[in-house]
């Protein structure tokens, strides 16, 4: 087994760590250009949960391998945890509030779950 | 090595930076304060990914707390807005149509008219005939 030099490993995190900021930051990017350019509430709404917290994800694994002390990255899946935790809960927060003041074209929904002919207790819809 | 991390660290910062002007022009153009506050949470996790992407420069780890806070304050700021002005007044001269309560038809809302000639007009409702020229 051949000698591996003392700055292989270091050299080798920088490099992953590199790798995962661009896609981190390219993520993002996408994220914001399809909150630009979707066009309805639900659609910016995939378009700002899902791209944008791998996006942020893979920019905390940059960063956590780029200066390796692990307090730092512990703080740092405090912030994965939360934005994990949190993400969801407000795309529904947001999704149900459009819903119920009729900013959702109902239409575009091919399963629409909130429909009250479907369900007993739906949300103060039909009559 | 380092100058590689300085052309990947200055590419993700652009790209970074032109999706937190993304979300700007998203919080300028509405139509509804949800898109806002959708804009919003886009903006602070921007702002989060700026923080990482300058600590991973210069390799410090004193701004990581921020980026608790940051996490903590969008989610905080999103949930408000969802929860207590989703239901924005009706202004007089955009919509006229104010009666909600017809039954089957739920009136998709008409915030801005004059931005239903743009690419995102799925959710302004087109057929107000009596406020087109």
């Amino acid at each position: 087994m051949t000698e591996i030099e003392p700055g292989f490993w270091t050299a080798l995190a920088d490099v992953v760590a590199a790798l995962c900021l661009l896609a981190g930051a390219f993520l993002t990017f996408a994220a914001g250009v399809g909150a630009l350019r979707f066009g309805s509430l639900l659609a910016r709404m995939h378009s700002v949960t899902k791209p944008q917290v791998l996006g942020l994800v893979l920019l905390l694994i940059g960063l956590a391998l780029r200066v390796r002390s692990w307090s730092a990255v512990a703080m740092l899946a405090l912030v994965v945890v939360f934005q994990l935790a949190t993400a969801p809960v407000a795309a529904h927060l947001l999704s149900r509030a459009g819903f119920r003041t009729g900013k959702v074209d109902e239409s575009e929904l091919v399963p629409n779950q909130m429909d009250p002919s479907d369900e007993a207790d739906g949300p103060q819809g039909g009559a | 090595m380092e100058t590689v991390m300085l052309v990947v660290v200055a590419v993700a910062a652009v790209l970074v930076a032109v999706a937190a002007l993304l979300a700007l022009v998203r919080i300028e153009r509405g139509p509804s304060m949800l898109d806002r506050a959708l804009g919003l949470d886009l903006l602070a996790a921007a702002l989060v990914g700026v923080i990482a992407i300058e600590a991973a420069w210069l390799r410090r780890t004193e701004t990581i707390p921020i980026l608790v806070a940051l996490s903590l304050v969008g989610f905080v700021g999103s949930v408000a807005i969802s929860r207590f002005a989703a239901r924005e007044p009706a202004e007089p001269d955009a919509r006229d149509d104010a009666d909600v309560g017809d039954g089957e038809e739920r009136p998709v809302a008409v915030l801005r008219v004059e931005d239903a000639g743009e690419d995102d007009g799925t959710e302004e409702s087109p057929e107000t005939p009596e406020e087109r020229p």
